[in-house]
């Protein structure tokens, strides 16, 4: 099957984004096409490198970058979320005047369009918030 | 990109307080591009955000609540609110805000899309969707 995934939370507050993980990762392992995670709401913090969990917690940011490097999975954050919430790639720096860049690697950033055409590509969308 | 699909957006929030009431707003608004068969939900507290006379002027928000009139214009067919919900928090229609719609093609009109339904509507409204955006 092919999915879609959303993630509207933030790590750490939420579990959703815990849930989101673990179900795309079980689903890739299962052999299922994930079409695109989309990052919306507090979810782009997930796409931070600057994240820094202590060293006896899970570090959830990264454990998106190793799945996506693994499977090539497409990490989108919404751009209109990600300028709210500090979230900055090369582009956005250039664009917005911003002195530094604080994004993933493996996650990129881009317009709602994305979430829009992932609903539209996959056969289910899969919604992963509180 | 041919394909038509039903789209459902669930609104399940209060429109100020958190954002997911506006940033669900603006995936709405960018998604009528796709040109998909669109339709909302208004349910628990999500039927505040179609409350009239709302005003933010001393909350320092922004007031996205004119955006609905406009979703008609947006391609949106429907804008449905549970009844359920409605009553729980001592609101009516009379209430909420109409939001207008026309066809440009057929020259179709309708008053006010804008319509009450009930538990049973709500569950077979998700069935016939074919993409659910909850937020």
């Amino acid at each position: 099957m092919k999915l879609a995934v959303q993630v509207n939370e933030g790590p750490y507050q939420h579990q959703a984004t815990d849930s989101a993980y673990h179900f795309t990762k079980a689903a890739l392992e299962k052999g299922h096409e994930v079409f695109r995670v989309f990052f919306y709401h507090d979810g782009v913090l997930n796409g931070t490198r600057l994240t820094t969990p202590p060293q006896d917690d899970r570090n959830i940011v990264k454990r998106w970058v190793e799945l996506a490097e693994k499977y090539d999975l497409d990490l989108v954050l919404c751009v209109a979320a990600a300028q709210r919430r500090g979230l900055v790639d090369e582009g956005e720096a250039q664009r917005n005047g911003k002195d530094a860049t604080n994004i993933a690697p493996k996650f990129r950033i881009s317009g709602l369009g994305q979430l829009v055409e992932a609903a539209i590509q996959a056969d289910r969308l899969v919604v992963f918030g509180d | 990109m041919s394909d038509i699909k039903k789209f459902m957006y669930l609104n399940r929030r209060a429109p100020y307080g958190t954002i997911y009431a506006w940033e669900s707003l603006e995936v709405v608004l960018i998604g009528a591009a796709f040109d998909q068969e669109v339709s909302l939900i208004f349910m628990d507290d999500g039927v505040f955000q179609l409350v009239k006379g709302s005003d933010t002027s001393q909350s320092d928000m922004k007031n996205f609540m004119p955006t609905y009139r406009t979703l008609g214009d947006y391609g949106v067919r429907h804008l449905y609110v549970d009844k359920a919900s409605l009553e729980a928090r001592g609101l009516t229609q009379e209430d909420l805000i109409e939001v207008a719609w026309e066809d440009f093609e057929t020259e179709e009109e309708v008053d006010n899309i804008v319509e009450p339904v009930d538990a049973d509507q709500v569950a077979q409204l998700m069935a016939e969707s074919e993409v659910v955006f909850s937020f």
